[in-house]
């Protein structure tokens, strides 16, 4: 093992683990504010699928703007059916799952894709209109600091995205705990009948968290896609959504510990893959591939114990809709 | 005077129900208003329409002589009105900082904790509260949590306030502070709203006094030109006796022995340290003490819902400690919990389904396998006849019940002796007219002293000494997880009784 290895691992751990980290921030507003969403990663695939055709149409800049637009919508379909008409949130949610991963399947099959393409920019060429792949985000390195052995790689050698993530982490902690805009947040997740009692409009609230949470579960999709992994196929994100997911709750529903949790889940898959080149689990390749599912279904066993639940503070009234008696 | 808020003509139905049928009401500046009336009489109905979080059907709000669209709690908190809620709306998980400054703009963007925590103590301390605004609220006694929802509305300078039973879950002594607390509000130009069902409290504080009753307004008086009867049978259209007959008990056998009896609460500290106490058949014994010294954990032992990690329960002879709820049931002990709707009540189910929540599964309602839906449902409207339950619709969702109508319900489903056609052996009542009106509290006792006469044996536990005075054979007194005392109804003076609750050992002549 290298000093070379090692800095390539720590350095793909993290670019790996931001995909959990981005879709986690989001949903971690949106489970504060009292409402699940399970349809992480059908956002996810909706932006991943978002920015191959915009990366190819008009590039880097226009795949992330719209992938952005794209998990809004997403998020605001999903708020009005689970806040405003107060549906099952566990069904709605695995419900866009599904059409996600439905409408991300069928405008990149081949035959749509190609019309779809033209249409948005008729000068491509026509090699472009059938490639499976897309050009991936520059890599940014920070001059001097990059070069600092082990360390350096891992943190100061990453396309923007990552720096982004990795900032944005801080600043949603201290938005959630430090401002009113955290507490009300938070409160409304709590019990939102004082919360509505004091003048707050529970509704909106939702609302704005879980079309952030749409937001930024498609940018992790899209953050996925052209920035590690710009080789398309459906379903591309492999239930990446499901183990950003579970990734709130070991995170305990903050965003500082998300950056943690991430990063470990990230790691775990990396070394995986790493594994696999040395040859191990040769045999049954799928026993390793297997290992970022198995902790996150341990996370949620543990994690699910009613007791361990209250002690680790779930949000109050998390899943229930909230309609005031009358 | 002054007129803060005028209601006129409010109209408000709900499915099935008139909750406010024409209903006027003023406050003046300055004023205490208590407002009563029996549970479901529409008081938290009137309220919530001023506090914007119901829309009359019909009616107009005043407030200071202006006529006002109130379309939201946000409208209201506008206009200087602020509500302490009839259950509390606090965060536990939240400090009492963030749990006052929600949704105010004051608080500024990035919360300014130290100057905010510097006013709320102030603010406090103006009326003789302590209060640590870093502290959590689940850390707090039911009194302070009482003050925190105060300075909720206080810190938003309300001078219109309502306050929906704010002393029926505080001890005596939380309850004198509160009270002090708002004579010196009323002092200051506010106008308060004070809902009660203790008639000692109206005249107590209040300047004058409204009663209403089946959504109507029957009275508006100076509190000074009525008195308590007079205000009782206002309130449940009777007169109502305020003292107890009943017959001597003969005690007849043990209806259950506690021995040693040792639990932890949930927060993993032992609450129950050592409780000995036996009930007899026929008796009602009752259990005083100050909130959180082991009441709530005993009952729930008992009542199998909670482990013991020591001692015994004998009944017959058995010690049935830390059995299932089922064979306790089986065993004929029926338990009336504290707080109804937390405990006691599924509140999305029908009143049916609630009546029927033990019994359903045991003969004659049900062969174990397919439910006989039609002996449940003639059953059930006999026991809403019997135990007076409003509304008698079966079908009625029990979450729409007033809070007396939800203790009758339970009481009719323990008491029946739905299982086994019996009386029940033991009846563990906790808290049983918390929150209920004179005429509910009154068929309580009634009910309560009409089975321990038809053989049950009662442990009847209770914040109010008077009342466990008045209906037990024997009281516990019950300080930091063990009964320190047990006696007879006058056998010690009240003084002493509050002194033993607090803890002072009393030496027994
Ligand atoms: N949200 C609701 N939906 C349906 N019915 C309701 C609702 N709220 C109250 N009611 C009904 O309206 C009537 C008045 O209820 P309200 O809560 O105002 O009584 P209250 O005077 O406050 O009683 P209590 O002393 O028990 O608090 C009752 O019959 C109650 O069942
Ligand atoms: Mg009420």
């Amino acid at each position: 093992m290298s000093i070379e290895w090692i800095e390539q691992v720590l350095q793909l751990t993290v670019q790996m683990g931001t995909v959990y980290l981005l879709a986690s921030l989001g949903e971690i507003y949106a489970e504060r504010s009292g409402v699940l969403n399970l349809g992480l990663e059908g956002m996810m695939l909706m932006g991943a699928a978002t920015s191959f055709m915009f990366t190819l149409a008009y590039g880097h800049l226009s795949a992330i703007l719209t992938s952005i637009i794209v998990g809004a919508l997403m998020g605001l379909i999903l708020s009005i059916l689970v806040v405003d008409m107060k549906l099952n949130q566990v069904v709605v949610g695995l419900a866009m799952t599904m059409l996600g991963a439905g409408l991300s399947g069928f405008f990149t099959f081949p035959e749509v894709r190609k019309n779809l393409l033209l249409r948005l920019n008729p000068s491509l060429p026509e090699e472009v209109l059938l490639i499976q792949q897309a050009q991936k985000l520059p890599e940014i390195q920070i001059p001097l600091l990059s070069n600092i052995p082990v360390i350096g790689k891992m943190f100061f050698s990453h396309n923007l995205l990552v720096y982004f993530s990795f900032i944005l982490s801080i600043a949603m902690w201290f938005i959630l705990f430090k401002t009113r805009i955290g507490l009300t947040i938070r409160s409304v997740g709590e019990n939102p009948s004082m919360a509505d009692s004091l003048g707050v409009n529970v509704y909106m609230v939702r609302r704005m968290t879980v079309i952030l949470s749409g937001v930024f579960a498609s940018l992790a999709g899209a953050y996925f896609f052209i920035g590690f992994h710009p080789f398309w196929r459906e379903g591309v994100t492999a239930g990446r959504g499901f183990i950003a997911l579970a990734l709130v709750i070991l995170a305990t529903w903050s965003p500082m510990r998300a950056i943690l949790g991430a990063y470990l889940f990230g790691g775990v898959e990396t070394f995986q893959y790493r594994l696999q080149l040395f040859g191990l689990g040769a045999q049954s390749p799928y026993f390793l591939a297997m290992l970022p599912y198995i902790l996150t279904i341990m996370t949620l066993i543990i994690i699910s114990t009613e007791s361990i639940k209250k002690r680790i503070g779930a949000p109050a009234s998390l899943g229930i809709p909230y309609a005031r008696e009358e | 005077m002054e007129e803060l808020v005028s209601l006129r003509g409010i109209i408000k139905h709900f499915p099935g129900v008139i909750a406010n049928d024409n209903v006027s009401f003023t406050l003046r500046k300055g004023e205490i208003h208590a407002l009563l009336g029996e549970n479901g009489a529409g008081k938290t109905t009137l309220m919530n329409i001023l506090y914007g979080l119901y829309r009359p059907d019909i009616g107009e709000i005043y407030v200071e002589g202006r006529k006002v669209e109130i379309n939201s709690p946000k409208d209201a908190i506008t206009l200087g009105i602020g509500m302490v809620h009839q259950n509390f709306k606090l965060i536990p998980s939240h400090t009492v900082l963030e749990n006052i400054i929600l949704g105010l703009k004051k608080s500024g963007l990035v919360i300014k904790s130290r100057k905010i925590g510097e006013e709320i103590k102030k603010l406090a301390e103006s009326y003789g509260w302590r209060i640590n605004p870093n502290a959590y609220v689940w850390q707090l006694t039911a009194g302070e949590k009482q003050q925190v929802e105060l300075l909720k509305i206080l810190y938003r300078d309300a001078k219109i306030l309502i306050l929906d039973e704010p002393t029926s879950v505080l001890t005596p002594q939380e309850c004198r502070i509160l009270l002090q607390a708002l004579r010196r509000m009323a002092k200051e130009g506010k106008g308060i709203i004070f809902i009660t069902h203790k008639l000692d409290e109206v005249f107590a504080i209040s300047d004058r006094v409204t009663v209403m009753r089946k959504g109507r307004v029957l009275v508006t008086k100076e509190t000074s030109e009525t008195n308590m009867s007079e205000l009782a049978q206002y309130m449940v259209g009777r007169p109502v006796i305020f003292t107890i007959e009943k017959k001597e008990s003969r005690p007849s056998g043990e209806a259950i022995t506690i021995k040693n009896l040792k639990a932890f609460n949930d927060k993993g500290v032992l609450a129950l340290k050592d409780v000995n106490l036996k009930v007899m058949k026929n008796e009602i014994v009752g259990i005083i003490g100050v909130t959180g010294n082991g009441q709530q954990e005993l009952v729930e032992v008992i009542a199998g819902l909670r482990k013991a990690s020591g001692g015994s329960l004998i009944v017959d002879g058995v010690n049935i400690i830390n059995s299932s709820p089922e064979k306790i049931i089986e065993l004929g002990i029926a338990y009336i919990p504290p707080e109804p709707l937390r405990y006691g009540i599924a509140p999305n189910l029908t009143v049916l389904d609630n009546l029927f929540m033990k019994a359903y599964r045991y003969k004659p309602y049900s062969n174990g396998v397919i439910v006989n839906w039609k002996k449940i449902y003639n059953k059930a409207e006999e026991l809403i006849r019997e135990f007076q339950i409003v509304p008698e619709n079966p079908y009625a969702k029990a979450r729409s019940l007033s809070g007396g109508n939800l203790q009758r319900l339970i009481l009719a489903r323990e008491l029946s002796g739905l299982i086994g056609e019996k009386i029940p052996r033991l009846i563990v009542a906790a808290y049983p007219t918390k929150g209920l009106d004179v005429g509910a509290t009154e068929f309580v006792h009634k009910t309560l002293i009409e089975y321990s006469r038809k053989g049950s044996g009662i442990l009847f536990v209770s914040e109010d000494i008077e009342e466990a005075l008045m209906i037990s054979d024997r009281v516990a007194v019950m300080h930091d997880g063990k009964i320190v005392r047990v006696f007879r109804p006058g056998e010690v003076d009240i003084d002493k009784i509050g002194l033993m609750m607090a803890g002072v050992e009393i030496a027994f002549k």
